[in-house]
């Protein structure tokens, strides 16, 4: 039989694709069903956060951050509120600092359970999304009782946090963070040994670290390719250095290696938490500044003081001196920085949001080249991509 | 930290004597302004000198300062994991001068230069893919230079008779309010207006 010449053609993948996560167009050329380039067209969500941002206050500019990634909204509020701190030169109490540590480390939970979750629905495992959904509503939970919101929590202010936790918080977020080693292993049961998550995970998008560094890879996904790097090591902020914890790093740089990474990290974070419900001092939550956090309520009622710095706060806000800075955190997805301007005024000159997910996906092409067209999906679920922070 | 990173920036200011324009320690960050030509020498030589090791190139941004004669500037945030240190390379353009592209040194700056000429409209040489990045398919303007609006020119709906998504000018149901909370006590502008005055009469 003669040979057949097949002409490339060109898929789009998305906007409308439930692996997509959320409003990805990908525009695929398919050399029959081998990917021979992948062309993702971000942008579709794009909200002008920056922009809004610059006709903002410092303090309006908060919860804007959570709308970015808002599978794990108060770590991205933490890179915010450290950039302010910084350019305003104090430091939050101790206490302030314990609670953020242990909601970025809740944050990062609800991050990884849906990550993994979501990339073994997208190569077909559907009950660790039911469980892992559960879990989720116990986390949120928490977060809604110390901040009144299940996940926009506005929480994380420049200065400290919005409010102290309630009683009983802390003893509820011990007894959970006691029984939840066994979700991650219920979810290993079904996932780590599988044959078929295995089949669909091992050795594809593998990514070496030369690459992953040319690409500005971080968090998780770099180290998947065996990079001990971790920004709550390497460059620690609100007091992770007192912390003990250990960095889960792959070998191979696949989509399973990013997998096992998430699953040790999530014992690592219950780790954190439990360490940071034992070592919780006690003290203030807010910097003892009234120029920059406001007054108790108690107080404004007979101080006239406390009533002009309420007022003062809420409208014009507080005046950020003059000067710039590139603050990071270890966000879950990787390094989440925030490029920051002040010029004097109550209002961000220049407020540029890093995301990691944009550097990630950026590398579809070079993760995705020579694979078939079903493992799109499974590189797009492990790189952990969501469109609230890309897009922007 | 700081004592490393101001020999750093000696060091770099040294070898780099032609590119760099000023080194500056702000707290304890890193940076560096360099000639707008010469970027793709400073970031092959900060990502391969043994001393700078800086693999990672994080992030590019712009920023706009209409006030000055070449208003925009280009941001490079990098990134060195052997020393554990951060760099900031900063260089200035106007709308009419092309930047240097440095994609052949750093992979990831593909996308952020990308992003940064659909924001400000500053123009990267020799990239190999400059199409706008987050905004729509044929959007027109620049939306993060300090003149454009923050409603932007046209809004889009879903016109039932003709069953496509139109493009309209902005109609605003309510005028834009921006209000100027800054204290005239406190803000920018230490003087007051009226006292420019007593200055000119009191030399006179």
């Amino acid at each position: 039989m003669a040979e057949k010449q097949i002409k490339n053609f060109t898929l789009n993948f998305g906007p409308q694709h439930p692996s997509a996560h959320g409003v990805l167009r990908l525009v695929l050329e398919m050399d029959g069903e081998v990917i021979d380039r992948a062309d993702p067209h971000v942008g579709l969500l794009h909200r002008g956060t920056e922009k809004l941002i610059e006709y903002k206050t410092y303090l309006q500019a908060v919860p804007y951050f959570d709308r970015l990634d808002y599978v794990a909204p108060q770590n991205q509020e933490h890179a915010f509120a450290l950039a302010v701190e910084k350019l305003l030169g104090i430091e939050a109490p101790p206490r302030a600092q314990s609670i953020r540590v242990l909601y970025a480390e809740i944050g990062r939970i609800l991050n990884h359970v849906f990550t993994i979750c979501a990339f073994a629905m997208d190569i077909g495992a559907m009950t660790p999304m039911l469980w892992g959904f559960e879990e989720r509503e116990r986390l949120m939970e928490f977060c809604e009782r110390v901040s009144g919101a299940r996940m926009h929590m506005g929480y994380f202010r420049p200065g400290g946090v919005a409010l102290d936790m309630p009683a009983g918080l802390a003893e509820d977020i011990w007894k959970w963070a006691d029984q939840f080693p066994k979700f991650i292993d219920d979810c290993e049961d079904l996932l780590t040994e599988n044959r078929i998550f295995k089949q669909r995970a091992v050795d594809i998008g593998a990514i070496t670290a030369e690459d992953a560094f040319d690409w500005g890879f971080s968090g998780p996904n770099l180290r998947a390719s065996g990079v001990p790097w971790d920004l709550r090591k390497a460059q620690p902020y609100d007091g992770y250095d007192r912390l003990d914890f250990d960095i889960p790093v792959g070998k191979h740089g696949d989509c399973y290696d990013r997998y096992l990474v998430r699953i040790y990290e999530l014992h690592e974070s219950v780790k954190i938490i439990k360490q940071c419900l034992d070592q919780m001092p006690s003290g203030p939550v807010k910097a003892d500044d009234r120029k920059i956090s406001p007054p108790p309520r108690a107080e404004m009622k007979h101080s006239m003081e406390a009533l002009i710095h309420h007022f003062k706060l809420y409208t014009e806000g507080y005046h950020v001196p003059a000067g710039e800075t590139y603050t990071v955190v270890e966000a879950p997805k990787g390094e989440f920085g925030v490029y920051l301007v002040a010029d004097g005024t109550n209002k961000p000159y220049r407020c540029k949001i890093r995301p990691p997910g944009f550097a990630h996906l950026q590398a579809m092409d070079h993760l995705t080249r020579g694979h078939m067209l079903a493992d799109v999906a499974a590189v797009l679920g492990s790189l952990d991509i969501v469109f609230g922070e890309i897009d922007r | 930290m700081d004592l490393a990173l101001r020999d750093l920036g000696d060091y770099i200011e040294a070898a780099l004597s032609e590119a760099v324009i000023a080194v500056d320690l702000v707290g304890d960050e890193l940076a560096v302004t360099v000639h707008r030509e010469r970027i793709v020498r400073v970031l092959t030589f900060l990502r391969d000198d043994v001393n700078c090791q800086f693999k990672q190139l994080m992030d590019v941004c712009g920023a706009d300062y209409p006030e000055r004669e070449d208003r925009f500037e280009v941001v490079y945030n990098l990134l060195s994991l052997t020393h554990n240190q951060r760099v900031r390379v900063k260089l200035r353009t106007d709308a009419a001068s092309p930047v240097p592209t440095v994609t052949g040194v750093f992979n990831s700056a593909n996308w952020w230069e990308r992003e940064t000429w659909d924001m400000y409209g500053v123009y990267f040489r020799d990239h190999p893919d400059l199409r706008r990045m987050l905004t729509d398919y044929g959007f027109e303007g620049h939306p993060l230079r300090k003149d454009f609006p923050l409603t932007g020119y046209v809004e889009v709906r879903y016109d039932d008779l003709e069953k496509r998504v139109v493009y309209e000018p902005v109609k605003l149901t309510q005028d834009f309010r921006s209000f100027d909370f800054l204290s005239p006590w406190e803000g920018i502008q230490a003087q007051l207006p009226g006292d420019e005055k007593a200055e000119k009469d009191g030399n006179s």
